[in-house]
């Protein structure tokens, strides 16, 4: 019998197959421009897509970083060491009053629609925080009175009361300078006068921006970037490993970071970052109202083998809600040292031992991780932990954020500065104290020394309360390509700076 | 046979509907606010109200449900709460990304399933046959992501030969496209392939019982040819009946795969439009997977009577 239909065919069809596989990919390899910055181009891997262009109604983290920096500018930013430096104002002066701010504008900047950049755009796009903004950020520019022209390139803006923080709050998203005939369609067509011009949005993959050649300032290397997204940080690595993508923005699994240091292809950047990992207590709770179950709370946790068993070790470690980039920054880690003898004794006197505390934690990957440590620790001391997972950031935001139905949860707080919004009566950590609010208030309307004294003092009230207890900072961690030049250390604003990169 | 075909039709109208009210309660129920997640951590419970207001979901659920169908009727897929683009389009665009998974799966499916079904049938009781028959059985077990992670791992990080991930428009480049194509394709065509397999054996196997393929072997036939010949083409009804159920199947398959792949079809769209709650998005997404799953059913039922003339005399 001829075996004409035999085992034979199968392994023909498979070889085939697996032929088809290999001729396809012949070819296949990055390719590198010989001109420097002509037309280079580089891709960027970043987890999260924003939903819109538009921050001016969406919240989230995406937009601006996306889109701040690199197609629209701001009136002053900060550099990587946390200073506020000039960017489309020159230069600006206070009054001796502290409320009244004088900018000097650059005259040479002008809008991806070819409209001059002048001091009415300013104050057009001051004015639109209050009128047209929904996201609850635009709250910061409440504390402007008036914005004025005085002429093309000089913008004064008037305050109703003193304040260091609305200075700051011009170098994020809600000091981004819009033109008056640019913003109707800012959800998918954004115009700014920055160095990059938005060109494409293939959704659910990536965004495309290239260069802006008339751009007033120095001009970016790249001709083009592409800011590709992943959800999976397997695939996010497996991008970079196979040449998809040229850099890891921000590393999701630092687990898995080993094959990329010890790969001599790819360099590893490390710094910090504004997003405190905080446990956060429900204050309003009777149990939580008694300070030693708060302090007993943060003895119990041994912080260094914590980061080492959930996040790699990668991060550090700070004792209360200030990132080392802010002038006030203090090492407090040893306001209340890992101690778990004293743990014992202190949730045993405020009645809180053997008791069943809810830590209920959103779904991203460092507060699974960490939880799972949090909870062992914390029943070492005796309390009894009862884990339940919320999706993020839906479920988590309606259960333990608007409604504070939670005992104990773990998020990062990743805006800057971000001490007074997060501890205070209205927001879900529910801490009302009206020390801690002096100190805030003194800081906001002081001048630069004042303002670092009474933010220290904060800051050494929180650790010392134990409001929460802040499990590490967030690190700063890319991989990307050896010859990638120009990733910033530290990531502590708002966007992803691409028009200092190079090749 | 008329009668039939009203039947069957109006099974399918009657699923329509109540699939997608079934749909809409669903979202209903789902908890988070949209408002609140478009709005962030820190806004104020007035912005989300006015938010809530002009996603329309301060209307009554009947009216939301209307004027939701309203909309499918006149194809009309509205506008999605958070980007503020048009669902249609959207949909449309990651419509034609799935489609290209699902084709290309369907192929790699049936190339691996129809020889080798064949040859464990023919050979169900020799090594060769019993070995390929345990191979199914793996397949059958193993899921299309871990498949997925699996060939990435060999083909794309070790080897390097493929991309690990990606998508890229065929009219924009062919080559690149067939490069993503291939372990995306593989990943979904091999488990489904050996799942068809099993079925394919099972109709030889049926087939080769049969008395007409005696009598073509007594005539002088040889086992192939009296096969090729006589059993194959009988054997293929039930199959293409499998084919079409598994289309379904493929379709819901391609979106776990897609998330493996980072590949920008409907599962991904559905995927962040649940995570950001735009629900009116997940509504339209899932009813479109709905329409496709009970239109290739309703095509199946009715193939299937043209097939068989035992069912349309049996009407």
């Amino acid at each position: 019998m001829k075996p004409s239909f035999s085992t034979r065919a199968v392994a023909f069809l498979a070889s085939a197959a697996l032929l088809a596989v290999t001729a396809c990919s012949a070819g296949s390899g990055t390719s590198s421009g010989s001109s420097p910055g002509a037309d280079q181009k580089l891709s960027i891997g970043l987890v999260a897509e924003p939903a819109s262009l538009d921050f001016t109604t969406t919240d989230g983290a995406a937009i601006p970083q996306a889109l701040l920096g690199n197609v629209y500018e701001t009136l002053v930013k900060q550099d990587d060491s946390g200073k506020i430096v000039p960017s489309l104002a020159k230069s600006w002066t206070v009054s001796p009053d502290r409320k009244t701010y004088t900018f000097d504008l650059v005259d040479n900047a002008k809008f991806t629609n070819d409209k001059q950049f002048t001091a009415n755009d300013a104050v057009f796009s001051i004015n639109r925080v209050k009128t047209a903004w929904t996201t609850s950020l635009k709250a910061a520019m409440d504390v402007v009175s008036q914005a004025k022209a005085l002429s093309p390139t000089q913008l004064q803006v008037t305050l109703t009361k003193p304040s260091n923080d609305w200075l700051f709050r011009m170098t994020t998203r809600i000091g981004a300078m819009f033109s008056e005939s640019g913003v109707s369609a800012l959800a998918t067509a954004p115009v700014g006068s920055g160095p990059f011009k938005f060109s494409k949005w293939n959704r659910g993959d990536s965004i495309v921006m290239v260069r802006n050649d008339n751009y007033w300032g120095s001009k970016p290397f790249f001709q083009q970037i592409t800011l590709k997204y992943f959800k999976d940080a397997t695939a996010l690595n497996n991008a970079l490993l196979t040449g998809t993508i040229n850099v890891v923005g921000t590393v999701q699994a630092p687990e898995a970071l080993s094959q990329f240091t010890s790969n001599d292809k790819y360099q590893v950047i490390e710094g910090t970052t504004n997003g405190e990992v905080l446990l956060s207590f429900n204050n309003s709770l009777p149990l939580f109202k008694d300070v030693r179950t708060r302090q007993g709370i943060r003895m119990a946790i041994d912080h260094k083998a914590l980061l080492d068993t959930c996040w790699a070790g990668r991060g550090k470690l700070i004792g209360s809600m200030v990132p080392p980039t802010d002038p006030w920054y203090e090492d407090l880690t040893g306001v209340a040292p890992y101690d778990l003898a004293k743990a014992k004794s202190l949730l045993q006197a405020s009645g809180a031992a053997g008791k069943t505390l809810r830590l209920r934690l959103p779904t991203l990957p460092y507060a699974t991780s960490c939880g799972q440590v949090v909870k062992s620790q914390l029943e070492q001391a005796g309390l009894k932990v009862a884990i339940d997972q919320l999706e993020f950031p839906a479920a988590w935001l309606t259960t333990v954020f608007k409604n504070a139905d939670y005992d104990m949860s773990i998020i990062a707080h990743v805006e800057p500065r971000d001490l007074g919004a997060v501890f205070n009566p209205k927001y879900y950590t529910r801490y009302d104290d009206p020390t801690l609010q002096g100190y805030l208030a003194a800081a906001d309307s002081g001048d630069e020394a004042a303002q670092v004294d009474n933010l220290k003092k904060a800051a050494r009230r929180l650790s010392e309360q134990a409001a929460g207890d802040w499990l590490f900072l967030l690190p700063n961690l890319m991989v990307a390509d050896k010859s990638v030049k120009g990733l910033p250390t530290n990531a502590i604003t708002e966007n992803f700076d691409l028009s200092k990169l190079a090749r | 046979m008329i009668l039939r075909l009203i039947e069957r039709t109006g099974v399918f109208l009657v699923s329509l509907v109540v699939s997608s009210v079934l749909v809409f309660a669903f979202m209903a129920v789902l908890p988070g606010d949209p408002a609140r997640v478009a709005l962030g951590v820190n806004a104020s419970d007035e912005a989300v109200a006015e938010l809530r207001r002009q996603f329309g979901l301060d209307r009554s659920l009947p009216t939301q449900y209307f004027d939701w169908l309203g909309g499918l009727l006149r194809g009309d897929l509205g506008t999605s709460y958070v980007s503020k683009a048009a669902i249609g389009p959207q949909v449309f665009d990651r419509l034609q990304v799935t489609l290209w998974l699902v084709v290309a799966g369907m192929i790699i499916a049936l190339v691996v399933a129809a020889p080798a079904g064949t040859v464990m049938a023919a050979r169900h009781r020799k090594i060769s046959g019993l070995a390929l028959s345990a191979f199914s059985q793996v397949g059958v077990a193993v899921p299309a992501f871990l498949a997925g992670i699996l060939l990435i791992v060999v083909f794309a990080v070790r080897l390097g030969w493929l991309p690990a991930n990606g998508w890229t428009p065929p009219a924009q480049d062919p080559a690149m496209f067939l490069k993503q194509l291939i372990l995306p394709a593989l990943s979904l065509g091999l488990v489904q392939g050996a799942v068809l397999t099993r079925y394919v054996r099972s109709a030889v196997l049926e087939v080769l019982r049969e008395d007409y393929l005696r009598t073509a072997r007594a005539k002088g036939l040889r086992p192939f040819q009296a096969l090729w010949r006589h059993g194959l083409r009988n054997a293929a009804v039930p199959v293409v009946t499998v084919l079409g159920l598994q289309l379904a199947t493929l379709l819901i398959g391609a979106v776990v795969v897609e998330r493996v792949f980072v590949i920008p079809g409907l599962g991904s769209l559905l995927l962040d439009g649940v995570s950001n709650r735009d629900l009116l998005l997940v509504q339209d997404v899932v009813m479109v997977l709905v329409i496709a799953v009970l239109l290739v059913n309703f095509v199946v039922d009715l193939l299937y009577v043209a097939l068989d003339p035992r069912l349309r005399t049996a009407s």
